[in-house]
This record gives structure tokens, C-alpha cells and sequence, in this order.
């Protein structure tokens, strides 16, 4: 089951790589959104609650495009007939999409969090980023978790762009409150304060809860 | 008697309110090739997809391979060959890299995928994306996806479609090595000169189930009335 | 699919006088026995109306995910109208919860919504997670397919519904009214009463709300299987 999603996320990784379409977008509406963010609220230099609720909207949109692309080159080449008819198991599936959609936004934060420290954050990057790596990290795998499961749902209907931001942002609510109030202590003004034990353990518990759904449920996802 | 590779009786599929397939009974016999005819819209695409357990039957029974489909689906994965209307490759690699990716999901060596690469004969165009390549290449690299696995069970929907005779040339004796096969078209004379036996469909029922030299003028025309 | 209509219809006459006795019961007692409470007056007697009416809400979208988990186990189809139509009820009645729960907030805080509220809040995001059930149900043709989705949609949603209520509680502040105690320790007897019988009430009307709709909706099913034998048979007539 490891082999086959290792082989089905190298193709996945391949596909991104040959075509390009999934991480640039991500990347350039991150970078979009923070622009507007700079612009809407009138300020250079945020701190604390406010710089952190700018930095997770960003991602959670960056997000969004990367939950809604993960099952189109399937559909659009009718690869999905042959990833059915073979011997493979939905679970691989879903770890595969799952550690791709991980692997993009990784990427993306990797470019969209300077550009936030540059734009708009009003205390210095740098002591955050330990703590903030962690905080991410556990809120990315939340994310490529519901995205996957979102995303399969999504795809088989004809109303994909539509459905996976309705669908992935309330479910997705939890995970940008931790995240936040998480990252809100870590970008005060005096330094990173120490982040509260419950924020990481509830991205750590939402993370095992929808693990263990999205485990339950692909099976039927992904039939006929 | 030798097993039946496939066996339906009574086999069903709706859509919505609409049937798309009622009341279908036959049954294929190792080695035999079952020509599919009907007009478009009939069901013979749908009873393909039923065949190799992409669509669940509604209702009915529905045997391949020994199998019981819905439930045993998982036991006929990698057993079934389709060549269906979409390629079913990515069109961002190329084929040698579709191959490959299906060779290793299915357990398959790549000597096979170099070895099909050359029987369809499009080594020169194996290593180009599939996007860039012209229907005809499109169908013959579709087919070598279909053979990978040597299944004992070869679902056909129009293969020769796109092909030039050349094309066609090289994949008949590929797609008739004695397997079991199942096969659709729209010229049926040329398709009965190839099978055992052949199934009428319209709308959705069984106009005629009969070996394929017992089939007159009159029932293939009233197939397309 | 067997037809459930008898199944569904069963009992349901005496389940509908069941639930109007007690809804009639408890408004009488609600506006005749209880007493005002002290700071908020007589607005207060909302809570009798807007509470029940939202834990059964919930009830009703948690419940939608059991069935759907059962359809999902089972394959029977009737499962999935079950959750269906318990989801369906259950926004519906959202609403009305946010509506009257929006007239308490007016009356005793002076707004009409407050976001530090973190049960108004987390009820909002239920509602418009639940509110995308129905256009992703008819964005998806075939109806097996339609089904199965909508089921997995009701498991994940219904799990959530739980997680979303504890999430948002430990961010925010706690100004909602401890609604189930008082700073003296808890209600006064008639208003606990009170509260249960409409508890009951709501209760009984969601059931008898979603039997009705369940057995309409079997009627309807199996309507449409006797046309598509009638068309079928037609066909065949034309084919001879």
C-alpha cells in the first residue's frame, strides 16, 4: 500500500513538475492576497492577533486553489478509469494526494511567509520562525487531509470550484483558529511569547479525528 | 465445458429514471469474442463499464471471471483489460512514463512496457507527451496500456477507431491472441467476421443474443430502426 | 428499491397529536406558569422556544450522519433518504434558530448579532457548512453516486459539528448566558420543567416533520419506479 502511493505521489510530484499549475498559482494569490492585505489595512507594520489573522487567510485561500486542482489531471484525461480498474488501494490514494497537497503548501509557505515578513509583519521574522514552523506544519497536514477528502468529493461534481471553498472553509474553521491564536502569541511585539499547549493539541487532535474519517471514508469516494 | 468467463443474467443499470440497461443475459466462454451491437445510446459502452467493474449493476446478476461484481470487484482489478473511448493517460507525460507509472501500480516489469512499446510500434514516439501525439498514436499507446497487464479479459469499445490500416494492422493480432474478448463497433459485419457470438442492444434490452453466423440482415437493421 | 411508505407512515397520525398536545402544553406553561426572570424580563421566555429548537437542530444534523454512515455500511438506499431528509429538516429549522436567537440578542444585549459569542458563532458555521449539502447533492447526476457522496458529506459534517462547538468555545469569551445554570447554581424547578416539556415538544414535532417527509417522499419513489416500469413496457410493445 506504501509502494503504490509512493509510486501514485511521484506521478503527482512528475505532473506538478512537467506542468507547473498548481504551485505558482498558489504562490502568486498568496502574494496577491498579502498586496491587498498591505493596501486594505493601511498599515506596514502589524503585530500580534491582527498580523496573524492576515498570514492564515492568506494561506487558507492559497489553500483553496491547491484542495481544488488535486483530482484535474484525472479528470480531464479520464485517468481516473485507469487508476480504478487497477489493483490499487483507495487509502494509497488518499495518502498520496494528501502528502502532495502537504509538499505544494509547504512550498508556497516557503515563499508566501518572507514575503509576509517583508509586507506587512511589523516585528522581525527571525526568533519567530521555530515556533512557527511547528505551528504550520501541524496546520498543513490538518489542511491536505480535509483538502483530499474535499477534493474527491468535489471532483465527480460539476460544480468543483464552487463546492471546495463552501465545503473545505467551514471545515477548515478549528484548524484557522488554533493556527491563529497559536501564531498571534508568537508575533508580539516583545518577542515570541510562549504558545498555549491547546492550540497545537487541537490541530493535533483535529488532525487524527479527519485522518481517521478520511481513512473510513475514501473507500466509497473514490467507486462506483 | 470450459468455465465461463463471464456470465450475466437479468443485468440492470439506471440512469436517473431512464434505464440504460435491462434485462441483459448472456454468458462468453473462455477464448470466445462477443461482439456488441447497437446503435448509439444503446448501452454498449454502459455494458462495458459494467464488465470491467467501473459501474455497479442495479440490479441482476453479474459474474466475471468467477467473480461476483459488485462485491468481489477488487478480485478482477488488473485482470480486465479496457480500451475504451478515452486514452485513459496523462496527457502531461509521456507514454513511456504513462506505462511505467501503470507498470509499477500494477506489478507489472518494465521490460513488458519497452517490449509493448515496440509491438504497437510507436518507439520513435514513446518518449514525447502524450498531448503532442496524433489520435492514431493516441489509440495504439492506449492499447499497450490495456495489454500491460496480459489480461485474460479484453473489453473492447471500438478499438480501431482513429487507426489508419497500418495502425490497425499491427494491433489486430495483439488484441485477438486467444483471449477472451468482448468488443464494440460500429461496422458490424466486420466485427461478426471476427466474433463467436454477438448481443443486439436497443435502448437499454437485448434485441438478439445468437452465435455470431446465426445473425441475419433484418436483426442487425432493426437494431438501428 | 422496496417501498418504505408503510414503514415510514406508521404511527405517524398518533406521533403528530403527541407532539402538538405537548408544544400546546408546554407554550401554556411557558406563558402562564413561569415566572420572568429577574434581569431579563419577559423576553427571557424566548429561551424556551430558541434553546430546544437549537439542540434539536443539532441533534438533527448529527443524527443525519448516523444514517448516512448506515447507508454507507448498508447500501440501502432508504438510509440515505432518512439522512437526507433529517439534514434538510434541520437547516431548515437553523434558521429559525438563528432568527430567534438574533430577536434574544436584540432584546437582551442590544444587537442584533455579536461575534463574541461562540455558540451564535459556531451554529453559523454549522449552517453554512450544512447549507452546501443540497447543492452538492444535485451537482452529482447519477443518484447511487449522489447518495454514497451525500452520505460521506453527512459522516464528516456530523463529526465536525461536535469539534467545531469546542473549537470556538476555547477561543473566545464566555458571554453567552449559561443558558443550563445560574450563578446560583441552576434554574429554579418551573423553569426546568419548563424547559424539558418544550424540549420534549421540539423533539416530538422534528419527528414527526421528518416521518411526514419520509413517507411523501417513499410515495414519490415509488411513483417514479411504476412510470419507469410503464415507459419500459411501452418500449418493448414498440420493439415486437
Amino acid at each position: 500500500m506504501i509502494g503504490q502511493a509512493i509510486t501514485l505521489l511521484r506521478k503527482d510530484l512528475l505532473l506538478e513538475f512537467r506542468d507547473r499549475e498548481s504551485v505558482p498559482a498558489m504562490a502568486l494569490l498568496a502574494a496577491a492576497t498579502l498586496v491587498v492585505f498591505h493596501f486594505a489595512l493601511g498599515q506596514r507594520s502589524i503585530s500580534g492577533e491582527l498580523a496573524s489573522g492576515a498570514l492564515w487567510v492568506t494561506l487558507l485561500f492559497a489553500s483553496m486553489l491547491g484542495i481544488s486542482r488535486l483530482f484535474v489531471a484525472e479528470q480531464e484525461d479520464g485517468g481516473f478509469d485507469a487508476v480504478l480498474l487497477a489493483p490499487v488501494e483507495r487509502t494509497a490514494i488518499l495518502l498520496a494526494k494528501a502528502t502532495a497537497l502537504l509538499i505544494f503548501l509547504i512550498i508556497v509557505e516557503l515563499i508566501a511567509v518572507p514575503m509576509f515578513g517583508v509586507l506587512l509583519l511589523g516585528v522581525p521574522l527571525g526568533p519567530a520562525i521555530p515556533s512557527l514552523i511547528g505551528v504550520l506544519l501541524l496546520a498543513d497536514i490538518c489542511i491536505a487531509i480535509v483538502g483530499a477528502l474535499v477534493s474527491a468529493l468535489a471532483i465527480q461534481t460539476r460544480i468543483r470550484e464552487l463546492l471546495v471553498p463552501i465545503l473545505a472553509l467551514p471545515l477548515l474553521l478549528p484548524v484557522l483558529i488554533a493556527g491563529s491564536r497559536a501564531s498571534g502569541q508568537i508575533f508580539q511585539p516583545g518577542g515570541p511569547a510562549a504558545v498555549a499547549g491547546r492550540w497545537p493539541l487541537m490541530l493535533a487532535l483535529y488532525g487524527v479525528v479527519f485522518g481517521l474519517l478520511a481513512f473510513a471514508l475514501y473507500d466509497y469516494l473514490l467507486d462506483d | 465445458m470450459a468455465a465461463n468467463i463471464i456470465e450475466l443474467e437479468g443485468a440492470e443499470r439506471r440512469y436517473g429514471e431512464r434505464d440504460a440497461l435491462y434485462g441483459i443475459s448472456f454468458a462468453v466462454s473462455e477464448g470466445e469474442t462477443l461482439a456488441v451491437l447497437g446503435a448509439n445510446g444503446a448501452g454498449k459502452t454502459t455494458l462495458l463499464r459494467m464488465l470491467c467493474g467501473l459501474l455497479r449493476p442495479h440490479a441482476g446478476r453479474v459474474e466475471v471471471l468467477g467473480h461476483k461484481l459488485p462485491r468481489e470487484a477488487w478480485a478482477i482489478r488488473g485482470k480486465v483489460g479496457l480500451l475504451g473511448h478515452t486514452p485513459m493517460l496523462y496527457s502531461s507525460l509521456t507514454v513511456r512514463e504513462n506505462l511505467q507509472h501503470q507498470a509499477r501500480l500494477n506489478r507489472v516489469t518494465s521490460e513488458r512496457v519497452d517490449q509493448l512499446i515496440d509491438s504497437v510500434g510507436i518507439a520513435d514516439r514513446a518518449d514525447e507527451p502524450v498531448r503532442n501525439l496524433s489520435r492514431g498514436t493516441v489509440q495504439r499507446a492506449s492499447a499497450a496500456r490495456a495489454l500491460l497487464c496480459d489480461p485474460p479479459l479484453l473489453l473492447l469499445d471500438e478499438p480501431y477507431a482513429n487507426l489508419d490500416p497500418g495502425g490497425s494492422a499491427l494491433l489486430e493480432p495483439l488484441l485477438n491472441a486467444g483471449r477472451t474478448r468482448v468488443i464494440t463497433g460500429h461496422d458490424p459485419r466486420a466485427l461478426l467476421a471476427t466474433a463467436d457470438s454477438a448481443i443486439g442492444l436497443r435502448s437499454a434490452q437485448s434485441s438478439f443474443v445468437a452465435p455470431a453466423d446465426e445473425v441475419s440482415e433484418e436483426m442487425i437493421e432493426a437494431l438501428y430502426r | 428499491m422496496t417501498d418504505k411508505t408503510q414503514v415510514h407512515g406508521r404511527g405517524l397520525r398518533r406521533l403528530a397529536f403527541a407532539a402538538t398536545i405537548t408544544l400546546i402544553g408546554a407554550f401554556a406553561m411557558v406563558f402562564f406558569w413561569t415566572p420572568n426572570e429577574a434581569d431579563q424580563g419577559f423576553i427571557q421566555k424566548i429561551f424556551y422556544l430558541h434553546v430546544p429548537l437549537a439542540i434539536v437542530t443539532l441533534g438533527g444534523f448529527v443524527a443525519g450522519g448516523i444514517f448516512g454512515f448506515m447507508q454507507l455500511r448498508t447500501g440501502k438506499r432508504v438510509w440515505d433518504l432518512r439522512s437526507y431528509v433529517a439534514i434538510h429538516l434541520s437547516l431548515m429549522l437553523a434558521v429559525a434558530v438563528l432568527i430567534t436567537g438574533a430577536i434574544w440578542a436584540k432584546a437582551s444585549w442590544g444587537h442584533w448579532w455579536v461575534w463574541d459569542e461562540p455558540v451564535l458563532v459556531s451554529f453559523l458555521v454549522v449552517f453554512l457548512l450544512y447549507a452546501c449539502y443540497q447543492p452538492l447533492r444535485f451537482a452529482i447526476e447519477d443518484p447511487e453516486r449522489q447518495a454514497r457522496y451525500a452520505a460521506v458529506f453527512a459522516v464528516v459534517a456530523g463529526a465536525f459539528v461536535p469539534i467545531n462547538f469546542a473549537a470556538v468555545r476555547l477561543a473566545q469569551a464566555y458571554t453567552h448566558p449559561r443558558t443550563l445554570g445560574t450563578t446560583t447554581g441552576g434554574m429554579p424547578g418551573s423553569m426546568m420543567l419548563t424547559f424539558l416539556i418544550s424540549m420534549l415538544g421540539m423533539t416530538l414535532l422534528f419527528m414527526t416533520l421528518w416521518k411526514f417527509e419520509l413517507t411523501s417522499k417513499s410515495a414519490r419513489m415509488r411513483l417514479s419506479s411504476i412510470r419507469r416500469r410503464i415507459a419500459r413496457e411501452t418500449t418493448t410493445e414498440q420493439a415486437a
